[in-house]
Order: structure tokens, then C-alpha cells, then sequence
């Protein structure tokens, strides 16, 4: 999958990626997602701009169901998911590719990082090591990340903050388009919070892809938000668009 | 000390020996059947999975010798395994080392399997799902992350299920009996040693297997407890 990257990218990709410029206002992810659950049908038409989109909703209204429709970790029952062109899901197609070919970066609200390996070891388990470019790139990210004293240590050792930022640089190894996000920073304290939410902003101006981010926080949803979908048993019920100007 | 353990001859080294055989290739054949039924029966869903799961499990809850006497019926010269392999390949099982292992294997399978599956239910399915995410194939996820995370619930089972295999004496008396120097493992050789009056030889073999029962649990809890810490 070829990474985009812009002008605004600090991290050198011209090792091995060409600089495309891509119109912003395009749909970076399409999906139509109809599935059965035990309470409720999850049933929505959602798209995905090169912005931070953020779901709202409470608990067990079908956020992460979602995600991992998405991502391919749940089969829909009926509907489509492209990214550009690529179809990853299509029932009418019969199309699902699994998991491991979608592209697709997801961080685990637990972070999910591999107790059993370093950091480092967690940040290299996605890339080809013989690879110099991989490895700038994944030095880079470390630099980015501020992760670069922790690579020694295991998960277990590190902070909450830390662990963050450790899961979110691995997330980003594989060079997705799209970025899923499950309450990243619900398992934060306040101050960690703040600073998490500046670096959140300064990641979305590096890497220029499309973020859906879950939240409960209304204050973290308008803050991170480009656009803010509510959803209530796996409906939408209302979309708030921070860049129009009603 | 000399009198009540007596001399070390052949007799008593050999069923030593044939036990550590016996128990390792058991061992061997339960570390693959009980991981890949452990992870099956985790994983998958399939018609027969509870049935199938009572079978395996079975040989933990009888009497070894009607585990025994049932491997009689499958792998002797008339049943339907033993006939099989008497009339197509020349080849008999029953009184050999061979039919030993057999039913150490079968005996010691439920205690493997079921450290397996406790082992591979425990591990939260985030894991293995963010490592698919990364790009992982199968083999890479279950290599990388499942046998690892599952690693101290396996390696508890394969001790358990060594110790089983080395201790098995009712299954093999059924389906090995006593030969010595060919089946005759340290439960055999101590039970017939104790009916002969051969108490130096009895208390030798009881010595090995409390001195080594005890070093492996202690080992283990030992290793167990250090992966806890780390």
C-alpha cells in the first residue's frame, strides 16, 4: 500500500515514497456496515476524509463493533468497506479480506502491546528489519514519539502516557491510511491527558491520513474532532461538522 | 544406606531407563496432540466438539486398567487398529515398548490438553487480533504471540504429563505387560519387586521417583513464579 504524504511531513519517506498531493476534500474511507448484534442492529453509511473523525456514543451502543467491522476483526452481515479504490469488504462481491491485508491502523483501547516484547520489539513486529528504509522510518517514529530511551523495556514497565504513545507509533509502522482509535485516552489521568491531546494534534499535522477516533469525553470529542458522529444502537443520530460555518 | 536400597544392577537401572524412554516419546506425542486439540478446541467450533471433548478427557477420570483394557480392544492382534496394522504391514503392538508409549500417551493426553486450553482460553484475544493488524499471518500470530503468551500454562501441562507418562502403570500392564529389560518400567518393577519380597529394589525405584517428582515440582513452581515476577 503506497503511504501519502505532504509537503507538511517532517519524516523523510523519499527514500521509498513519492509525494502525492491529494485533493483533502476526497472520501479516504467508504463503508455501508449492516450487522446483526444481540440487542440491536448495528446499520450505518459512514465516509472518511483525510480529518479526524470522532464517535460518540455510551457504552454498548456499537462503537468498537464499528471499529472492528472496519478493520476486519467482525464480518458484517451485509454492506461494503473501500479505502479508495481497494475493496476490503463487499457482501455483494463477496469480497473480505482479512485482517492482516487491509492496511489499516488500529490501537486497542487496552493498547494491546505484546507483554512478552520490548518496545522495540512491539515497534518492529510489522516491518521488514532488513530494510534500512523501514528502519529510518521506524527511528523516526521513535523520535516522533519521544520513545526512543523506552525501546529496552517491556510494556509492563512503562507508564499509561507511555504505553500511548508506544501503541500509537506501532500502529502507525505499517504506514496506514486509516487510523482506528478506541478511546485512546480514557485509561489517562487529567494532566497526561492535555499533554497527549497537544501530541494527538501535532501527529494528525505529520502523518496525513484519517483518523475515526471513539470517545465518551464531549470535551475531548469537539477538541480532537474535525467531525463528531453520535451514535445510539448502531444508528447514527446526529453528525456535527466543526469546519462549515452554519 | 546400602542395605536398604542394595546393589545397583541391570534390573534396576533397566526399568529406569525404559520408563524416561517411554515417558519422553509420550510426552512428545501429547505436546502435539494436546496444543493442537487444546487450540482447536478453544478456536473452533465444530459438530461433535463436546463429544469429542468427553472422549479426550475420559482417560483421566477411569481406571487406568479399563483405559488399558479399551486400548486392548483398539490395538490388539483382533481389534480394529491391531488387526489393521497385523494384516497390511506385518506389525504387532501389544507386549512391545511401543504399546507403552501408547498408553502412557493416551493417559497423560487429558492433563496436557487441559493445561492447554486453559492456557490459550487466558490470553485476551486483543493480542493476537492487533498482531493480524500489523500484517500478521497465522502462523506469524500463533508463533509470535499466542505460544508465547501461552507458554507457562504448556510448559506446566508437558511436565504434568511427563511425570504422568513416567508413573503410568495400569494402562501399560494391560496392553505392554511385564517384560524386563523390554516394557517393564519403575511401577511395574516395583509393584512385582514388592511381590517378591525384592524390598532393596522397591525402595531404590521409590527413591528415584520421590527424588525426581519432587525436583521437577519444585522446578516448575520455582520457573512459574520467576515469569510471574518478570
Amino acid at each position: 500500500m503506497e503511504y501519502v504524504c505532504t509537503k507538511r511531513n517532517r519524516i523523510d519517506m523519499s527514500c521509498e515514497k513519492e509525494e502525492i498531493d491529494i485533493n483533502t476534500s476526497s472520501n479516504l474511507l467508504e463503508a455501508r456496515i449492516y450487522k446483526k448484534l444481540r440487542f440491536f442492529d448495528l446499520d450505518m453509511d459512514l465516509n472518511l476524509k483525510k480529518e479526524v473523525l470522532v464517535i460518540q456514543g455510551h457504552s454498548g451502543s456499537g462503537k468498537t463493533t464499528l471499529l472492528n467491522c472496519i478493520s476486519g476483526i467482525a464480518q458484517p452481515d451485509k454492506g461494503f468497506v473501500n479505502i479508495e479504490s481497494d475493496i476490503l469488504y463487499s457482501d455483494e462481491k463477496k469480497i473480505n479480506k482479512p485482517i492482516r491485508d487491509r492496511n489499516i491502523g488500529y490501537m486497542f483501547q487496552n493498547y494491546a502491546l505484546f507483554p512478552n516484547m520490548t518496545v522495540e520489539k512491539n515497534l518492529i513486529f510489522g516491518i521488514n528489519k532488513k530494510n534500512l528504509g523501514h528502519m529510518k522510518y521506524l527511528n523516526d517514529l521513535m523520535e516522533i514519539f519521544k520513545i526512543s530511551h523506552l525501546k529496552n523495556r517491556y510494556p509492563g514497565d512503562i507508564s499509561g502516557g507511555e504505553k500511548q504513545r508506544v501503541a500509537l507509533a506501532r500502529s502507525l509502522t505499517t504506514r496506514p491510511k486509516v487510523m482506528l482509535m478506541d478511546e485512546p485516552f480514557s485509561a489517562l489521568d487529567t494532566e497526561t491527558k492535555d499533554i497527549l491531546y497537544r501530541e494527538f494534534l501535532e501527529f494528525k499535522k505529520e502523518f496525513d491520513i484519517g483518523v475515526m477516533l471513539i470517545t465518551h469525553n464531549d470535551e475531548e470529542a469537539r477538541y480532537l474532532g474535525d467531525r463528531i458522529i453520535k451514535i445510539d444502537n448502531g444508528k447514527i443520530i446526529s453528525i456535527e461538522d466543526k469546519n462549515i460555518d452554519w | 544406606m546400602t542395605n536398604f536400597f542394595g546393589s545397583i544392577d541391570s534390573s534396576v537401572i533397566s526399568p529406569i531407563i525404559i520408563s524416561i524412554k517411554i515417558a519422553l516419546v509420550a510426552t512428545v506425542i501429547t505436546v502435539i496432540f494436546g496444543t493442537a486439540l487444546g487450540l482447536l478446541f478453544v478456536r473452533k467450533n465444530f459438530p461433535g466438539k463436546d463429544i469429542l471433548e468427553v472422549i479426550i478427557t475420559l482417560p483421566m477420570i477411569m481406571p487406568p486398567s479399563i483405559t488399558g483394557y479399551i486400548l486392548l480392544l483398539i490395538i490388539g492382534r483382533k481389534g480394529i487398529i491391531g488387526k489393521f496394522l497385523q494384516d497390511f504391514f506385518g506389525i504387532n503392538l501389544i507386549f512391545t515398548w511401543q504399546a507403552a508409549c501408547i498408553a502412557a500417551a493416551v493417559v497423560s493426553l487429558p492433563l496436557m490438553y487441559q493445561s492447554c486450553k486453559s492456557a490459550f482460553m487466558g490470553i485476551d484475544k486483543t493480542f493476537e487480533d492487533a498482531a493480524r493488524t500489523l500484517g500478521a499471518d497465522e502462523w506469524k500470530v500463533f508463533r509470535k504471540v499466542t505460544l508465547p503468551l501461552a507458554w507457562p500454562g504448556l510448559v506446566s501441562g508437558l511436565v504434568l504429563s511427563f511425570a504422568r507418562a513416567l508413573g503410568e502403570f495400569g494402562a501399560t500392564l494391560m496392553v505392554a505387560g511385564n517384560i524386563p529389560g523390554k516394557t517393564e518400567n519403575i511401577p511395574i518393577a516395583t509393584y512385582f519387586a514388592v511381590e517378591s519380597n525384592n524390598l532393596q529394589k522397591a525402595n531404590f525405584l521409590m527413591g528415584v521417583v520421590v527424588l525426581f517428582s519432587f525436583i521437577t515440582i519444585f522446578s516448575l513452581n520455582r520457573w512459574l513464579r520467576s515469569r510471574r515476577i518478570n
